[in-house]
């Protein structure tokens, strides 16, 4: 317990430092952006925009730094990140919200598919070594070299096109409106079939290749060798001994992938122009939206915190050996 | 001597196949009584651990047995051939009839077990018509067997000392009461008073239990002490089999005498410590006749050729010995 509520502390503390960085970033811009920003938009902002663009980039020249920073956070608190300037004038939080759970259910889904797949092969790869399956390595570990992206190009050049079954873009049927319907849904579905295809490809051979190398590493401990002595049946020593001590390893890569899901496979998002965050942080990239921007890398940030998070608490469950009594 | 419980009967291991392979214990014969102490002894890559892993069939590829048989006779019931019973007869005849203790006391028990769910899923695979609590009771008795408290069931192997691990090993070789013990170098990472306490503790668990080991070291003072019999391996082959007590007193192997002269006496007058010159055969290329005579301080003119049979030396049945100084009168194995 004391070890978490330290990792807590930890993680609580790296938060801060990176939303501090956050907070500091727009306000080394040199110039002022937000004239440049004002004359770019010729008077579409209200004052009050302009006035919100000031305190966002630290522009406020009334309040001292500290007074900025101790708005900042308030700002944040009430998860107000200000104003997109691309999908003026909502603001950046409904901007985020409505891409977010594009990117999580398609990558989230298709990563936990992978690890679930990957590793499975890798423990048959492992155990069963010289079998049929360790000739799926070199095509996993050719598919594993490939870029996402690359992958997704290919796909679309050769499944997608006029009168199709694959859309080659966008994430359902321009013209519906979102909503939990089944046309919609099915829709949806669809449109994620390539790209989480793509995704599952080209990851799921990092898997396999972690986990079987891991099996056979294990395979040759002792205590392999003595539950094989006990007598204990093949599956149970396969699963329970071999199988459950490579598998730390891959815990460890997973939950710290599930951190990368909310920004990792931008070039995928983008290949298919997929209406998630990577395809929004690069449109904010290309807009020069600033205040887009820092909210997208907010919430990748905090993403790849709270995956680490989840991986010591998954790590603490899996492996004794972490549990530090005192 | 009492009736045999394992008879090891010209088993030879090879690593690897074809011309290539490297012979690691040839046509070994070795025979282990009910309830005895047999010391099997030897240098590194004499072949002690190929015979032990050999013979309960663990060995990791690429070594395979190319011949020979291991008999086991059961309490009741006629004798069978270890090497020729299905997966599903070995995996019932390993740990229930025949235990190891391994010689990685640190390794030996998986970390991410409780010490529990290692002493109760070999019981649960053995005897699955035996309860939930009967099986943690029986965990219970073990560790008390061995001296450890019962509250250590819920611990993990990193919290326990080494010699405790070795312990708990030595527990749970016996959760099946099995007739044979192999134990290969069970002491060799513990300190010097562990490894008394351990040995101490294990002959002790012999007289009450009756169990048979085969107790495999590279160190022969130990063995001297603690066995009833000892074996001399070299090269892959028996060079020598003697009670204890003559083999310390009158070695007839030249390479004995080398080896008991390499340690010093733990009572008695003070020896002149030699050593062996020379280093270990490479098992790639034996030399003929005799492996020992490159290194042997007293070879004849047959043992560059001829290569000795063991058997007992004209004036005591009670031993065996394969060496040309002391030609066997007729050649009986075993």
């Amino acid at each position: 317990m004391t070890f978490l509520l330290r990792r807590l502390a930890f993680y609580l503390f790296t938060a801060w430092a990176a939303l501090t960085i956050n907070f500091f970033i727009p306000r080394m811009i040199p110039g002022d952006p937000v004239k440049s920003l004002v004359s770019r938009f010729q008077g579409q902002l209200s004052t009050d925009a302009i006035h919100s663009l000031y305190v966002l980039f630290g522009l406020d020249s009334d309040d001292s730094l500290w007074d900025q920073y101790v708005d900042y956070w308030r700002q944040l608190a009430h998860g107000d990140l200000g104003l997109s300037f691309t999908a003026f004038p909502s603001p950046v939080s409904e901007v985020i919200g409505d891409a977010l759970p594009w990117t999580l259910i398609l990558v989230g889904v298709t990563t936990a598919v992978s690890f679930v797949l990957g590793t499975g092969l890798g423990v048959l790869a492992g155990w069963r070594r010289g079998s049929w399956v360790d000739g799926l390595l070199p095509v996993t570990t050719f598919l594993s070299s490939v870029p996402y992206f690359w992958l997704g190009l290919v796909a679309i050049a050769v499944l997608a096109g006029p009168g199709s079954f694959f859309p080659s873009s966008g994430g359902y049927e321009p013209g519906l409106v979102p909503a939990l319907d089944s046309i919609f849904l099915g829709s949806a579905v669809q449109h994620s079939l390539l790209p989480a295809a793509t995704i599952l490809i080209s990851s799921m051979s990092g898997w396999i290749l972690s986990m079987r190398n891991m099996m056979v590493t294990v395979a040759a401990e002792d205590y392999i060798t003595v539950a094989h002595a006990k007598g204990l049946p093949e599956r149970r020593v396969a699963m329970s001994y071999a199988a459950r001590n490579a598998l730390l390893p891959n815990v460890a890569g997973f939950a710290l992938s599930l951190g990368l899901i909310v920004g990792g496979t931008l070039l995928v998002e983008i290949v298919f122009s997929y209406p998630g965050l990577g395809f929004l942080l690069f449109r904010a990239v290309s807009a020069k939206d600033y205040p887009l921007m820092q909210g997208i890398f907010l919430v990748i940030t905090l993403s790849v915190l709270v995956a680490n998070l989840l991986a010591d608490v998954v790590y603490l469950f899996l492996d004794p050996r972490t549990r530090k009594e005192g | 001597m009492s009736e045999p419980v394992l008879e090891i009967r010209r088993l030879s291991v090879d690593y690897g196949l074809g011309d290539s392979a490297v012979r690691a214990v040839r046509e070994v014969d070795l025979t282990l009584h009910r309830g005895e102490v047999l010391g099997l002894a030897g240098e590194s890559g004499s072949g002690k651990s190929t015979l032990a892993y050999g013979l309960t069939r663990l060995l990791p590829p690429p070594g395979v047995i190319s011949g020979g048989q291991v008999l086991y006779h059961p309490v009741d019931g006629p004798p069978v051939d270890v090497l020729t019973l299905s997966p599903a007869q070995l995996r019932a005849f390993r740990w229930a009839e025949t235990s190891i203790v391994f010689q990685g006391a640190m390794n030996s028990l998986n970390p991410v077990h409780k010490i529990s769910t290692q002493l109760v899923d070999v019981i649960r695979a053995h005897q699955p018509g035996l309860s939930r609590p009967a099986r943690l009771a029986r965990a219970r008795d073990l560790l008390r067997l061995v001296g450890i408290s019962a509250d250590r069931l819920d611990s993990y192997p990193h919290q326990l000392s080494g010699g405790m691990r070795q312990r708990v090993m030595i527990g749970m070789a016996l959760a099946l009461e099995p007739q044979v013990v192999i134990m290969d170098e069970p002491t060799t990472a513990l300190d010097v008073v562990m490894q008394r306490q351990i040995l101490s503790q294990l002959a002790e668990l012999r007289e009450r239990l009756g169990f048979a080991v085969l107790f495999i070291t590279h160190d022969l003072s130990l063995l001297v002490e603690f066995s009833d019999r000892i074996a001399i391996m070299y090269g892959g082959r028996i060079v020598e089999q003697a009670p204890a007590a003559q083999l310390y007193g009158a070695a007839l192997h030249p390479y004995t005498d080398g080896l008991l002269h390499s340690f010093p006496a733990l009572r008695g007058p003070r020896r002149e410590l030699t050593g062996i010159p020379g280093s270990p055969p490479d098992l790639r290329a034996m030399p003929d006749g005799c492996a020992f005579h490159p290194r042997c301080p007293r070879a004849l003119a047959p043992c560059d050729s001829r290569l000795p049979t063991l058997g007992p030396p004209a004036d005591d049945p009670g031993r065996a010995v394969a060496c040309w100084l002391h030609p066997a009168d007729e050649v009986v194995a075993r």
